[in-house]
């Protein structure tokens, strides 16, 4: 079951190029004329990434993270919740490279079955890099107005995070 | 939307950075951001491309249409606005399957070759649709049956268990999903009428 994951790319290619071999498309014709779009949306993006990666990187490198998380600190040790958290959750949202970082390096301080690894493993898997994926979608198709999106997503995580510490403080512990 | 989050995060950042004395690592934070922007770039160009090239292959051999009958309803209910037998459903469809098999670097192209599609039929091109606001949040909701990198940390650091959080995780996500199509309808609904 581990290892599912590094099934599932070649299986899934195998049956597209087969059932196209059978239905007789010109396969390498049309992955070239897919793959040139991919191309050419990639190159599209890149305006968008440079402003995002840029501020991304200088919010990592400001310390702003330890800031917020230091301001986050009272609350988490009301709510008994472990305030290493905090960094983790403010990380997840800007950058998937960071929010792994952070999340390899609570494990090796406090291992990945603890309250915190646990914890912080369910935040991992439950939510996304939403300010990234929303930039690059919209960013995509230059969309300005982006309506209640950021909004809805931003609800989707704050619910994903409650939801992880109390799934792991009332069923997993 | 970035009108707005953009500049925040940049004052932010310089505020932070003095207070936490940091203005050198500030400095060179730019210059290396935008490096590493192009960097990114180059790394999921290759991933875009045979993303994308592997989605025709299955659109020429009418496979998409095939996966999305499976969305059906899901879809009809999700994006009402959204034709069924369109190249953006279709595109809507491989990137919904690509997310709950864990393919993050699939779903990616998949939802930006949907967003495009999205935006042929968008009357006004600088706002986002009902289906683009829809697409974009259930990706960041996204729900994955099996969460590989999580699973191969949690093993490389000793988990005794590395999948036994698998279930809960999926209660947790569905719960973050539901919300969030939950709350896009809600403004559809209240920007509708």
């Amino acid at each position: 079951m581990q290892n599912f994951g590094f099934y599932v790319i070649p299986i899934l290619i195998v049956l597209i190029v087969s059932f196209a071999f059978l239905k007789n498309v010109s396969i390498f014709d049309e992955f070239l004329l897919g793959a040139e779009e991919g191309f050419g949306s990639t190159i599209s993006l890149i305006p968008t990434l440079v402003a995002l990666v840029t501020a991304v990187s200088m919010l990592k490198s400001s310390g702003a993270l330890e800031l917020f998380a230091d301001l986050f600190y009272p609350v988490c040790t009301f709510l008994k919740i472990p305030p290493q958290i905090a960094p983790l959750a403010l990380m997840r949202p800007i950058s998937g490279s960071g929010s792994t970082a952070l999340l390899d390096n609570i494990f090796s301080n406090y291992g990945p079955d603890s309250v915190i690894g646990t914890i912080a493993s369910m935040i991992m898997g439950s939510t996304e890099t939403t300010i990234y994926i929303l930039t690059v979608y919209f960013g995509s198709v230059k969309i300005k107005n982006t309506g209640h999106a950021l909004f809805c997503a931003a609800l989707a995580d704050i619910c994903a995070i409650v939801t992880a510490i109390l799934v792991t403080k009332f069923l997993i512990l | 939307m970035l009108n707005y989050i953009w500049p925040i995060m940049i004052i932010i950042s310089v505020f932070s950075a003095i207070i936490t004395n940091r203005i050198p690592e500030l400095s060179n934070s730019v210059l290396s951001g935008a490096k590493d922007a192009i960097d990114l770039t180059i790394s999921i160009m290759g991933m875009m491309c045979f993303w994308t090239g592997i989605m025709k292959i299955a659109e020429k051999s009418n496979l998409t249409q095939k996966i999305s009958k499976i969305f059906e309803n899901f879809i009809k209910f999700i994006f009402p606005d959204c034709d069924c037998a369109s190249k953006a459903t279709y595109a809507i469809c491989m990137n919904i399957t690509a997310n709950l098999l864990g393919l993050g670097n699939a779903a990616t192209p998949f939802g930006i070759k949907a967003m495009r599609e999205l935006q042929k039929s968008n009357k006004f091109k600088n706002t986002a649709s009902k289906s683009m606001i829809m697409l974009a949040v259930i990706n960041t909701a996204s729900f994955q049956i099996i969460p590989t990198l999580l699973c191969t940390l949690r093993q490389k650091h000793g988990s005794e268990n590395p999948m036994k959080i698998l279930p809960y995780l999926w209660i947790t996500s569905l719960c973050a999903l539901i919300v969030g199509i939950l709350a896009v309808k809600f403004f559809e609904r209240k920007n509708g009428d």
